[in-house]
């Protein structure tokens, strides 16, 4: 694959080129593939856990091991999987490329955050030859520094986790204040890479609280300190206030790269600049800043005062309005517009339905007197996987879609793509819709058995299960396939005005042959006139003609 | 069939048993209706743009639209507005169940641990599992855990209320309907969480007076036996209470004078731990101690001394009985290594104000009470 703009990242082949590189897609690749990777691994554990709960008895796992399994899918999903996937794997992709910089601030950090991924990672799952550890990914005192488990590798795996987001979201955050190029204004910037920043910010605030937490609870695990024993003048909800000082903002953590995905997914798809970029770019840190103010809402029932209870309730509601109005300007955007039905559409759609559903449920589960019901029960397990897996695994598969032909060259196949989307949310609609009504029922959180007249749901749950890993399984197939034999994608295969498509795809090493200015913003599709070929070839080449995708006054865009 | 009552069947909620749950199933109906619409509402409006607006080949340029300023406020403000109202409902209701009615109320202390619920009240009996209450009556609990965390919840009152140690939470209910609740432990807390239940049973004036008396109603039966069909650790009232039986005999019997149970030696060796240790003696042999060992101990101290300790026990051959000495060995058997004995280091009572309170009256009995929360009820 020659390209007028110089040989692709990809041209280099030797294994020493991948485990070296400081080039950040190429880091982004090796994270893109170790997050699906642990993304592949914590399904497996779910797999199994819905299968044990497909009779009210205990079917071939142990309460114990039961236990082990949902801490470990817990662990595996949230800070193998859900933290970084986005940030690390297209974030590192697309953020230098979409403000026209060559590289990220710190490309030696970039790679050193990978093997502290991998470190964590494999510190983390250690564990599980030591027999695992059955505290639930909340580790909540004094039962974590009880557990006769193996606590402790699980701890030191997820602090050293926390280092390599700290150290992605300082490059970041770095890269975005001082490598922007001429013409890259703050309010030209594309809407992921805001929602980026935001996650960047959140990462460096929130993360070092975490740190801290585990640190305690690994230290009163080993030692016996007593640090949360109230028969020694500990105080167990004292924890609850630190973990959830870091988790709720950790959610933002989750869902903001995610709602980053879809503002690029709905524009380009609905070939339309946003209803209002300013926003969904203030929003984003709205959420940021009020994310950090409602983390009481998970103990409503554990014991603070009832005005305490009460701040954080009305505190809880304002963040959901700012998500609202991202999810009313997406639709918005809409209007209007000239939208492809493709793949990664398919999934905004998905995204939209499961977003508004699984927020709605959280200012349900945020009311105060509701929270009381539902605290620790399924329905709370449903509306958080109706975020994580509705919401950030939905924009996540959209953004694989997406960027498929940027990362590889090449394109997936279509037919396939949406008949397997279809089956991602038809399985995620069955396996947890009825767990909200397992939760209305009465059925608490991380139960080994429960009673039988749970046991209808529970079935349809476990057989939406399935549905939902053959979606994936088939979606895994295609784009293994397609990353070798997908037919050639050109440069912009979505006729897309934003600029991680005005350079060649796949991106040549350095990016930009030459430091480009952009003039256009990155959503202007007033004078685009697609180019009959279905591609642009030029692409990054500086002061080619008919260059940059969106053809016409857009050429002048990569002018260096 | 009444609106309430098609949504709640429609939710698959239980059916509520006290005017809490109704009311708080009043305002789920209102916001998971709205939240339903909301979510239909976003991907409708999603579909028909994608109909109208909607091109098979290649995407034409588009006119630039900008959200108007009312757009915006309309969102905004509506749904501001609506969710400050569901706070607003919800923050009441949420007061109220923080807040136990004043005046008379059944006070009964609550004692949760690792897997079982024990049920307390000074002016009544003691059970395991399962919790016997008159209908009608203002029932105030007082919890607290002699382990780890664990969660008060019962879904047919829409109530749950964590229970800590070292802390005592209160909480309220008042079942206007006789019949049988299952409670639930709902914060994770080890191997047996998931079985870790218990029933309230409510009972019409009548039957709670007999059950007072001592009578076992035929619901209370019920209840105990669909526990233990259940597998709950609870309701076996003989088989669970075996060790704390043992371990207030062994306070009856004085044996705490020379032996402790937080790991130190004392005048004789701790019992912490002691259970299936090898044991070095006096004489040079190395015993197991199990079972027989620590019965053997008991009836004849002298045959096996332990290294290190003086030969200064008594025989309590005649003075306990064959199944009081099987209790203190199982309560012996459940003092296991490094564990921390609550009765022991459990710091004073601490009743926390915002949860309503205790009217000062009861503050000592908590204290007192709540370690051995089951002799409380003796009359």
């Amino acid at each position: 694959m020659t390209h007028p703009a110089g040989p692709s990242y990809l041209e280099e082949r030797s294994v020493r080129s991948w485990l070296f590189t400081r080039d950040h897609k190429r880091i982004g690749v090796l994270f893109l593939i170790a997050t699906a990777l642990m993304m592949a691994l914590g399904g497996i554990f779910a797999l199994l856990l819905r299968l044990e709960l497909l009779t009210p008895r205990p079917m071939f796992m142990s309460a114990d091991s039961y236990n082990r399994l949902f801490t470990l899918h817990g662990v595996t999903m949230v800070w193998l999987f859900l933290i970084p996937s986005i940030p690390t794997a297209f974030g590192n992709f697309l953020l230098p490329i979409m403000i026209g910089a060559r590289e990220l601030a710190f490309p030696r950090w970039n790679l050193a955050s990978f093997y502290l991924y991998c470190l964590g990672a494999l510190v983390t799952l250690f564990s599980m030859f030591l027999g695992g550890t059955d505290t639930g990914w909340t580790f909540y005192v004094p039962y974590s520094s009880k557990t006769p488990t193996a606590i402790v590798p699980v701890l030191v795996g997820v602090f050293i986790l926390g280092w390599s987001t700290i150290i992605t979201g300082i490059n970041f955050i770095t890269t975005v204040h001082t490598l922007r190029t001429r013409g890259m204004t703050w309010m030209r910037m594309p809407l992921f890479v805001w929602a980026i920043y935001g996650t960047s910010v959140i990462q460096v605030l929130a993360t070092p609280v975490l740190g801290m937490t585990l640190a305690l609870v690994a230290v009163d695990h080993w030692l016996d300190w007593g640090l949360f024993d109230p028969g020694r003048g500990g105080d167990p909800v004292i924890f609850q206030h630190l973990f959830w000082f870091y988790s709720h903002p950790a959610v933002y953590i989750m869902i903001l790269p995610a709602m980053g995905v879809v503002s690029e997914l709905v524009t380009t798809f609905s070939h339309k600049n946003p209803l209002s970029y300013l926003a969904i770019a203030v929003s984003t840190f709205g959420i940021a800043f009020v994310g950090f103010l409602t983390w009481g809402h998970h103990m409503f029932t554990a014991g603070m005062s009832t005005f305490d209870a009460g701040a954080f309730g009305v505190l809880s509601m304002l963040v959901a309005i700012f998500s609202a109005i991202k999810v009313s300007t997406w639709v918005g955007t809409m209007y209007r517009g000239s939208i492809s039905f493709k793949a990664p559409l398919a999934y905004v759609f998905a995204f939209l339905f499961l977003f508004v559903f699984g927020g709605m449920t959280g200012v349900a589960v945020a009311t105060m007197s509701l929270d009381v019901h539902w605290h620790d029960t399924y329905f709370v397990v449903a509306h958080f996987h109706f975020i994580m897996v509705g919401g950030s695994l939905t924009a996540y598969l959209g953004a694989l879609h997406y960027w498929f032909p940027k990362i590889t060259g090449r394109m997936y196949p279509e037919r396939w793509a949406l008949a397997a989307a279809l089956l991602v949310f038809g399985g995620f609609v069955l396996t947890f819709v009825p767990q909200f009504l397992l939760g209305n029922l009465g059925m608490p959180r991380r139960y080994h058995s429960y009673p039988e007249s749970m046991q209808a749901l529970h079935t349809i749950s476990t057989g939406g299960s399935w549905a939902l890993f053959g979606g994936l399984s088939i979606t895994l197939s295609y784009l293994l396939w397609a990353a070798r034999r997908g037919r050639l994608a050109g440069d912009n295969p979505w006729y897309s005005a934003s600029y991680e498509w005005y350079v060649p795809s796949p991106p040549p090493k350095h990016n930009w042959p030459a430091t480009p200015c952009f003039e256009l913003d990155p959503y202007d599709y007033t004078t685009y006139a697609p180019d009959p070929r279905g591609k642009s070839d030029v692409g990054g080449a500086p002061d080619a003609p008919g260059g940059a995708p969106p053809a016409g006054d857009a050429q002048g865009a990569a002018h260096g | 069939m009444s609106f309430d009552e098609l949504m709640r069947r429609l939710l698959f909620l239980p059916e509520a048993a006290t005017e809490f749950a109704r009311s708080v199933d009043r305002l789920h109906f209102f916001v998971i209706l709205v939240t339903m619409a909301g979510s239909a509402i976003v991907a409708f409006a999603a579909l028909v743009f994608l109909l109208r607006y909607g091109r098979k080949g290649r995407p034409l340029s588009t006119p630039r639209v900008r959200a108007s300023v009312w757009f915006e406020g309309l969102v905004i403000g509506g749904l501001l507005s609506l969710f400050l109202l569901w706070w607003v409902i919800g923050f009441r209701q949420y007061i109220a169940y923080a807040t136990p009615p004043a005046g008379d109320a059944l006070e009964v202390y609550v004692t949760a641990k690792q897997w079982m619920w024990k049920f307390a009240s000074p002016s009544g009996r003691a059970s395991i599992g399962v919790l016997v209450v008159p209908e009608g009556r203002v029932v105030r609990l007082i919890m607290t855990s002699r382990d780890v965390i664990h969660s008060f919840y019962v879904p047919a009152f829409r109530l749950k209320r964590d229970v800590l140690p070292g802390r005592f939470t209160v909480t309220w209910f008042d079942a206007r309907d006789a019949g049988v609740y299952d409670v639930h432990c709902a914060e994770f807390c080890g191997t047996e969480h998931s079985r870790m239940s218990a029933s309230v049973v409510v009972l019409p004036p009548d039957l709670y007076e007999r059950w007072l008396d001592g009578e076992e109603p035929e619901p209370v039966a019920r209840a105990g036996a669909r526990l233990r069909l259940g597998g709950g650790q609870v309701g076996d009232v003989e088989q669970v209470d075996m060790a704390e039986h043992g371990q207030r005999l062994a306070a009856a019997h004085g044996c705490f004078a020379c032996h402790t149970i937080d790991g130190q030696p004392h005048i004789g060796p701790t019992w912490q731990g002691l259970f299936g240790k090898r044991v070095a003696l006096e004489s040079g042999d190395v015993v197991r101690a199990d079972e027989a060992y620590l019965t053997r101990s008991m009836m004849d101290p002298q045959s096996d001394i332990v290294a290190g300790f003086q030969p200064v026990m008594p025989t309590y051959l005649g003075t306990l009985e064959n199944t009081e000495a099987a209790a203190i060995v199982q309560f012996i058997k459940s003092l296991h290594p490094g564990q921390r004995s609550p009765e022991v280091r459990l710091p004073e009572a601490r009743v926390v104000a915002q949860d309503g309170g205790l009217p000062a009256a009861h503050r000592d009995g908590a204290g007192r009470d709540a370690g051995s929360g089951d002799r409380a009820g003796a009359r």
